[in-house]
């Protein structure tokens, strides 16, 4: 009683310009009021709008004489339901519906989550936020590229992960993976599974195309990619983190659907020379799934070499029927991280000797062939 | 028993500030100035000497004042008041040649330090993401500033072979930024609505322009020799610079920005150079290991606090230089 009283105090100055006779205490109402209860007399409200704008604030306990005088309970009714028809949906309606609302979208911490995402927002928007050396935005990543994939990876392609365990915890490593599927989409896909499994971020190393390319070239720094070059590889890896190669290149991924699962040649082994260099462990990944996604049964080199991207893909719905021709094929993926290949033992100057870069390069070469082999003969079609 | 400084292109700001900053230091007794115009502000302690670094009048400078240590500032990045474009490359190229030339004669010089800029390194899409100082341009730059940076820094070099007993220390300085630095990349951040390059998002490395000084003088009165990138720690990108700065920016094709800063150039509202369109669409980073290693020297901007120091004075709210000190 004593809070209402308080808010009336606060209201009915603002209201009336302090007018003789409200707010005094008194038990009688003022004539205002008196003018409002009966039948909602047409030329009161008119007189004071600002007296009305209160009440619809404040449904249940009809705020303004209330407080005052008792016997005036119920007429105030009426008053206050007639601006609610003018105004249309009522405030009270609106917030309990916003209120559901978020409720719905953020789930039971709501506020919380809710003051966070504005926070979020604020910062992207003032640019309040930081990049490492390379560009990467570890937030952007987190709350927009991962949370975007993440469908993709469980619904879509229903990723099977196989050996998270020989991903290190911590400290430099490298993993090499075999690529398919026209389009780097494994590259996104094992990025996001290391993110969610292995809770590391994997940073890619990719072609120069990557980065002569607008939008895919920033797109690719924020979400933590470099260029593929032994002075980016090094310095990754030298700084502990988990760096992602996959050295077939365009050929592995632009090579044609009869070739499928056929490991091309792996580059002249720069990532292995980097890897002994720094000392971190060569973690082989096989990727089976990933090649059915866009069967590749036609090039147009012509149009590819006018545009200076290595091939022009032609599928078996692309680009026949346009937008939706760009779908992948819901395929089932299996990922496999191999066991580790230390490079510990050797020293840096061995990296330098091009038959053990080579060996070392056919071994990772080798491991992810026959893991490939074996996970074909394992699964039981390409969409279950 | 102080050294003797000679401190080119003096009539610039940066060279002006930086030859009185020099002047207050206590291991050093007397700071000379050199250039063809007089400097405009207040110049102090400094002795302002007339004189064109393109003749063999320099030679004359060093010798009959015993200097001992040469900072080389005058390498300018756009033409702007020198006049066109040949006449920024003989001063560039020209006046580097013709200083060097006087240091290999002189007797006196102990010391060389020319200040470089890392847009040596160039900006393209194969550049590994930070340059160290063993690493060159991905391509031979073909023109404008960065050749001339290119062509001097070769110049020096071989003054280094020539005279191995000069200690030359290469400040290869990151793009300064500050309240009262105008460059073209401070004039670009000045515009009232910032020109993006659509679909890329560059790192950019800034130097606060004090940090600037204090590496120069830095280098002047220790004398280690060697070339050294000098950039403020960590990197920002450019939509992010865009939005601390709080202006408008409008994202336009490559070949669109390009066309806008040549016309922006004919008007003479703007210096906005070809490699400046190359380094806002690419971006660039170095790397400081050897700047803290061997140098010793610790910027006290990051990256991100220079720019924070250029954004504050940009305001109009605040008054000019609040941020300094």
């Amino acid at each position: 009683m004593a809070e209402e009283a308080r808010e009336d105090a606060v209201v009915i100055p603002i209201g009336t310009g302090g007018r003789p006779g409200r707010g005094s205490g008194s038990a009688r109402p003022s004539s205002a009021a008196r003018n409002l209860a009966p039948s909602a007399a047409k030329p009161a409200p008119r007189k004071r709008p600002a007296a009305k704008k209160t009440t619809p604030k404040k449904p249940a306990p009809a705020p303004e004489p209330a407080a005052e005088a008792p016997p005036a309970d119920p007429t105030p009714g009426p008053a206050t339901t007639k601006p609610r028809l003018e105004t249309g949906i009522p405030v009270g309606d609106w917030l309990s519906a916003l209120q559901g609302a978020a409720l719905e979208v953020f789930g039971d911490d709501w506020e919380r989550r809710l003051a966070e995402l504005l926070a979020f927002a604020r910062r992207r928007l003032e640019g309040d936020y930081e990049v490492d050396d390379y560009g990467f935005d570890r937030e952007l990543t987190e709350r927009f590229f991962m949370t975007a994939l993440r469908p993709i990876a469980q619904k879509w392609f229903r990723l099977e992960v196989r050996g998270l365990e020989n991903i290190p915890a911590e400290g430099g490593a490298l993993v090499v993976s075999n690529h398919s599927g026209t389009v780097p989409l494994d590259g996104l896909m094992t990025m996001l599974t290391v993110h969610d499994h292995a809770h590391r971020f994997l940073r890619p190393l990719g072609a120069d195309l990557v980065f002569k390319l607008p939008v895919v070239s920033s797109l690719a720094r924020k979400s933590g990619a470099t260029l593929a070059c032994v002075e980016d590889a090094e310095r990754m890896l030298s700084g502990g983190d988990l760096v992602g190669v996959w050295p077939e290149g365009f050929k592995g991924i632009g090579k044609p659907f009869s070739e499928r699962y056929k490991l091309q040649r792996f580059g002249r082994g720069g990532f292995v020379s980097a890897a002994l260099r720094t000392g971190v462990p060569i973690i082989p990944l096989s990727v089976v799934g990933a090649e059915e996604i866009y069967p590749l049964v036609g090039n147009v080199p012509s149009l590819a070499r006018l545009l200076g991207v290595p091939y022009i893909p032609v599928t078996p719905f692309f680009p026949w029927l346009g937008p939706l021709g760009m779908v992948p094929l819901p395929s089932k993926w299996i990922l496999e991280f191999g066991e580790p290949i230390r490079t510990d033992s050797y020293d840096a100057a061995e990296a330098e000797d091009p038959m053990l870069v080579f060996n070392v390069t056919d071994q990772v070469r080798e491991t992810i062939q026959h893991t490939l082999f074996d996970l074909l003969r394992e699964r039981d079609g390409v969409f279950s | 028993m102080g050294r003797v400084v000679l401190v080119t292109g003096i009539s610039r700001d940066i060279g002006r500030r930086f030859a009185r900053a020099a002047a207050g230091d206590p291991s050093i007794e007397r700071v000379i100035g050199v250039d063809v115009v007089p400097p405009r502000g207040d110049i102090g302690d400094v002795s302002f000497v007339r004189a064109d670094i393109r003749n063999p009048v320099i030679a004359k400078v060093l010798a009959k004042e015993d200097v001992d240590t040469v900072v080389h500032m005058s390498v300018i990045a756009t033409p702007g008041s020198a006049g066109g474009r040949g006449t920024m490359k003989e001063l560039n190229v020209i006046g580097s040649m013709q200083l060097l030339a006087a240091c290999q004669k002189s007797t006196t010089v102990e010391r060389l330090v020319v200040k470089s800029t890392t847009t040596v390194y160039g900006s393209s899409p194969r550049d590994p993401a930070m340059f160290t100082e063993d690493m060159g341009p991905k391509r031979q730059p073909s023109s404008g500033y960065a050749k001339d940076v290119y062509e001097v820094e070769g110049y020096v070099r071989g003054f280094a072979r020539r005279r191995p007993d000069v200690d030359v220390t290469m400040i290869r300085a990151a793009n300064v930024i500050g309240p009262h630095v105008a460059s073209p990349l401070t004039n670009y951040f000045r515009l009232p609505v910032i020109p993006r390059v659509l679909g890329f998002d560059p790192r950019l490395q800034f130097l606060h322009e004090d940090d600037l000084m204090t590496v120069l003088r830095h280098a002047a009165t220790s004398g280690i020799p060697g070339t050294f990138n000098v950039a403020g720690d960590g990197l920002l990108t450019l939509s992010q610079a865009v939005r601390r700065l709080g202006t408008p920016s409008v994202a336009l094709p490559r070949f669109a920005v390009g066309r806008l800063g040549a016309t922006m150039r004919q008007a003479r509202l703007s210096d906005f150079s070809p490699e400046q369109l190359g380094y806002l669409t690419y971006g660039r980073g170095v790397d400081t290991t050897r700047m803290r290693t061997h140098l010793g020297f610790e910027p006290a901007y990051s990256t991100a606090e220079a720019f924070a120091d250029f954004c504050r004075a940009l305001t109009p709210a605040e008054p000019q230089g609040a941020g300094r000190g």
